[in-house]
């Protein structure tokens, strides 16, 4: 069987600072109908670049140096554009990562789903509008008949990443490049749409090519996979070969990643004062009551894993600690001592104690001033230290983050990587001497290995120091991996707490279960089982709830 | 739909409350104007006595603040009250007094005229030049484009209108250079006289608008769902007409509302250029005069004409966004 795709020494240039630089240096790649390819690597792998290039299209200051893009024989590199655009959305077709940001917000659902199939002649609207309610509830959407009059808006994220989905078979293409399509949804809405994908494109026989970078859901949704770093391929094999025999160092030590975890700590003393403690918050955004009766402590030296899905009330309640939200109903106590709910009514020695580290380590450092100013600036304003005395304290700082000092002192956020620019935000949370830190999903947004290692740091910064964490995270993995008690919340509410080898083991409340069961597993067959366990309709079900 | 009306209610009061504030602006900055009505009626041959006498008979004796006050009354009434240089006419027997309303009116009718001429030409021209050149963006046309209206903006008002009456009056009579419409005048007529003066200030007020849609919609075109939009193999002007323009109108909508506002309230040298009677004229006559009732009647309109523009700006823009047009 001849390939559908045959990609033959791609080679991708990518501009900065006025000269083009080599992202992609020679991949080869073939695809045959119906089959899907995982492509698989770290951010900066050059995974998506590939994938938009198997289309024909670069991004903004990319461009194809060298190489061909060969779709059913005709090569996209060299083809017109208006050729390319005869075959975009009709024969090959998209499915972005945020399907919030790739839906344009001024048109609804279902217009958007007919435009490809009315522009390129296919279909006229009103079959093609009837085609996607059929489409919708194959996916198993809530109100298929309905929910495409909406906006982009008026639905979940989890809805809208299925509806695109259906949008890319408008046409009933040959081929569909899924480009991270679940990494912004929960555990358990990322199965929903998981096993739609899978379903569909088996149902149609499209070939897909599925770009991930979560080795466990790559496994359940690839006939092959194939591992890039650095715009290189690393290596290429079936996917049953793959996970059980890599060839490749780095693969293995892709594989390896998931091993990382803590030992916990022994059982705190129940008599010793908790250096945190939430009594009974209740609180409200306007008039809506977002968190009921909340109560958890958090113990010196200890984290604590805050977990639960996005809306669950995980960052308000550590808005509420921190005092950007004075809770309605209980209070904050501080080594014992009831805080005020306010954070203006704090004095600045209560407000050091309590220090945050956030999600986008991007937007959370300002981008004007340098890391010697960033770090600096809590040093003074906390510990009173100005000159020579304030620059040795940073230079210790960033030697406790494993950071070269005089190499990043004059350095601005945007000339560090994720991991390093993380870092710096943990090291300016340091910089107060704080005995608690709140972590707001600090790993989120940052490959595996780099978060590992960012792990790893916080681990031995609470060795050293005795910090105490609340670590507010979605990732199961996470918290297998650092902490030492858990809180399961959902709407609002805690559902469950303890310690966290209590947690791991059943039973559990069945919110927990269904949390712990829908974390993707390296096993192949793992999406498939787990399917008919729960049962198919369940999952329809899952999504109706979460309207 | 409530929250929607809730706004605009508080746009609509936030406004009332703006004008309010102006109208304290205009009547203090009017009346610390060196000179007044009395000394320049009478010019050479005021005498102390005579200027005290008309001061006593315009009010013009009484305290600042007494004046504002009574002022204000008259405005919320939608009394302008009457205009000096009326007054002191039929003190020295002249015909009946007209009011400083029925003064204005025509005037006022008369730069809305050429207002909506001038917007008629202006907005679509100017929004069509910044979707093509958005389309062609780095390309000669776009380069062009900008050129031309940059340069046409940058040059002094009166030497565009001189030099639309040297091409289109003088070389190739097209259309007359003098804009001298008065009442009861046939529409076409009308409408021939008032286009150089709309084309001039078509000139102007086109750069401004059509740099803004242009920029308005680039800075859209790297959003994830233009992306999207072309991978579905759309042609590059739908891409941008029905993907990018619908989400870039709130800005474009906002630089309409400017430069529609500066053609009702900043068109004093066209309509000279041209001795086109408008709102203008008049007003620059009565500061010459100090004639302060019919000045300050002319200041408010004008600073209403801003307000009442930038909130159905406000109020389009917010309706432009289908997240509160459409809530959860």
């Amino acid at each position: 069987m001849s390939s559908l795709l045959k990609i033959r020494g791609l080679k991708i240039d990518g501009r900065s600072d006025e000269t083009w630089n080599p992202i992609i240096k020679g991949v080869d790649m073939d695809l045959k109908k119906g089959e899907v390819l995982g492509l698989i690597g770290e951010s900066g792998a050059g995974k998506s670049t590939i994938g938009l290039a198997a289309m024909g299209y670069t991004r903004d200051g990319v461009r194809i140096s060298e190489g061909t893009v060969e779709f059913d024989g005709i090569d996209l590199v060299t083809a017109s554009a208006a050729v390319k655009r005869n075959l975009l959305g009709k024969r090959i077709a998209y499915v972005a990562q945020s399907a919030a940001a790739s839906f344009n917000p001024a048109h609804k659902i279902i217009d958007q789903h007919t435009e490809a199939p009315v522009q390129h002649g296919v279909d006229n609207r009103a079959n093609s509008a009837a085609d996607g309610m059929e489409l919708y509830r194959k996916l198993r959407l809530p109100n298929p008949d309905e929910i495409g009059f909406r906006y982009p808006h008026q639905v979940s994220g989890g809805q809208l990443q299925r509806a695109m989905t259906a949008m890319a078979m408008s046409c009933r293409p040959d081929l569909i490049i899924f480009d991270e399509p679940t990494t912004a949804l929960d555990v358990t809405t990322q199965i929903e749409v998981l096993a739609a994908i899978r379903e569909i494109v088996e149902e149609f026989d499209t070939a897909a090519i599925y770009i991930t970078h979560d080795l466990a859901v790559v496994a359940q949704m690839a006939d092959r996979i194939k591992v890039l770093l650095r715009g290189d391929e690393v290596e290429e094999a079936d996917t049953r070969t793959m996970l059980s025999n890599p060839q490749e160092d780095y693969t293995k030590s892709l594989w390896a990643v998931r091993a990382f975890e803590r030992p916990a700590k022994p059982a705190v003393n129940t008599g010793s004062t908790p250096v945190v403690s939430v009594n009974g918050i209740t609180a409200a955004y306007g008039k809506t009551d977002v968190l009921h009766d909340v109560s958890f402590d958090i113990h010196a030296g200890r984290t604590v894993a805050v977990v639960g899905e996005s809306g669950s009330g995980k960052s308000t309640t550590a808005r509420c600690i921190t005092g950007l939200l004075p809770p309605r109903i209980g209070d904050i106590s501080f080594d014992g001592e009831v805080l005020p709910g306010n954070y203006k009514k704090r004095n600045k020695d209560q407000l050091r104690q309590a220090q945050m580290i956030y999600q986008m380590a991007d937007t959370a450092l300002n981008p004007r001033k340098t890391i010697g100013q960033i770090i600096g600036r809590p040093v003074q304003f906390y510990m009173g230290l100005t000159g020579a005395e304030r620059r040795k304290r940073v230079n210790e700082l960033l030697e406790q983050i494993e950071l070269e000092p005089d190499t990043y002192f004059n350095r601005l956020p945007s000339e560090l990587s994720g991991g390093q620019k993380q870092r710096i935000g943990i090291a300016r949370a340091l910089a107060a001497e704080p005995k608690f830190i709140i972590c707001d999903e600090v790993t989120s947004a940052l490959d595996q290995l780099v978060a590992e290692g960012i792990l790893r740091l916080l681990g031995d910064l609470q060795d050293k120091l005795g910090l105490s964490y609340m670590f507010i995270t979605h990732d199961l993995a996470t918290v297998k991996a650092i902490a030492d008690e858990v809180v399961v919340m959902k709407d609002g509410k805690v559902v469950e707490q303890g310690p966290k080898l209590d947690m791991f083991t059943p039973p559990h409340h069945a919110y927990t279960d269904l949390l712990l069961s829908s974390v993707p597993e390296m096993d192949p067959d793992w999406l498939t089982d787990l399917l008919q366990e729960r049962g198919v309709d369940n999952i329809g079900d899952a999504a109706v709830g979460k309207m | 739909m409530s929250s929607l009306l809730r706004i605009v209610l508080q746009r609509l009061a936030l406004g009332l409350v703006t004008l309010f504030v102006v109208s304290i602006v205009i009547f203090v900055a009017v009346n610390l104007l060196p000179g007044d009505f009395a000394e320049a009626i009478l010019g050479q041959g005021a005498t102390p006595e005579s200027v005290a006498s008309i001061r006593r008979d315009l009010g013009l004796d009484q305290p600042m603040f007494f004046r504002y006050i009574d002022w204000l009354k008259g405005m919320l009434t939608l009394d302008l009250g009457t205009s000096f240089a009326q007054l002191n006419f039929a003190n020295f027997g002249g015909a009946g007094t007209t009011t400083i309303a029925e003064q204005i009116a025509p005037r006022l009718g008369n730069t809305m005229f050429l207002a909506t001429v001038t917007a008629a030409i202006a907005v679509p021209l100017a929004v069509t030049l910044g979707i093509l050149a958005a389309l062609y963006r780095n390309t000669a046309f776009d380069k062009i484009a900008n050129m031309f209206t940059l340069s046409s903006i940058s040059s002094p008002e009166f030497f565009m209108a001189y030099v639309l009456i040297l091409f289109l009056a003088v070389l190739n009579p097209i259309f007359p250079s003098l804009s001298n419409i008065f009442e009861g005048m046939p529409f076409s007529e009308r409408l021939e006289k008032s286009m150089l003066p709309a084309l001039t200030l078509t000139l102007v007020v086109t750069a401004h608008m059509m740099r803004m849609t242009r920029a308005a919609i680039i800075n859209l075109l790297a959003s994830p769902y233009i992306e999207m939009a072309r991978l579905k193999g759309l042609s590059p002007m739908r891409v941008i007409v029905k993907h990018a323009l619908p989400n870039a109108l709130a800005p474009i909508i906002n630089v309409i509302a400017l430069n529609l506002a500066y053609l009702i309230t900043g068109v004093v040298v066209v309509e000279v250029v041209f001795v086109y009677p408008g709102i203008g004229q008049l007003f620059v006559d009565s500061v010459k005069i100090r004639d302060i009732p019919v000045v300050q009647a002319c200041c408010l309109i004008f600073a209403a004409a801003y307000i009442l523009l930038n909130l159905t700006a406000d109020i389009m823009s917010i309706l432009s966004n289908p997240r509160l047009r459409h809530p959860k």
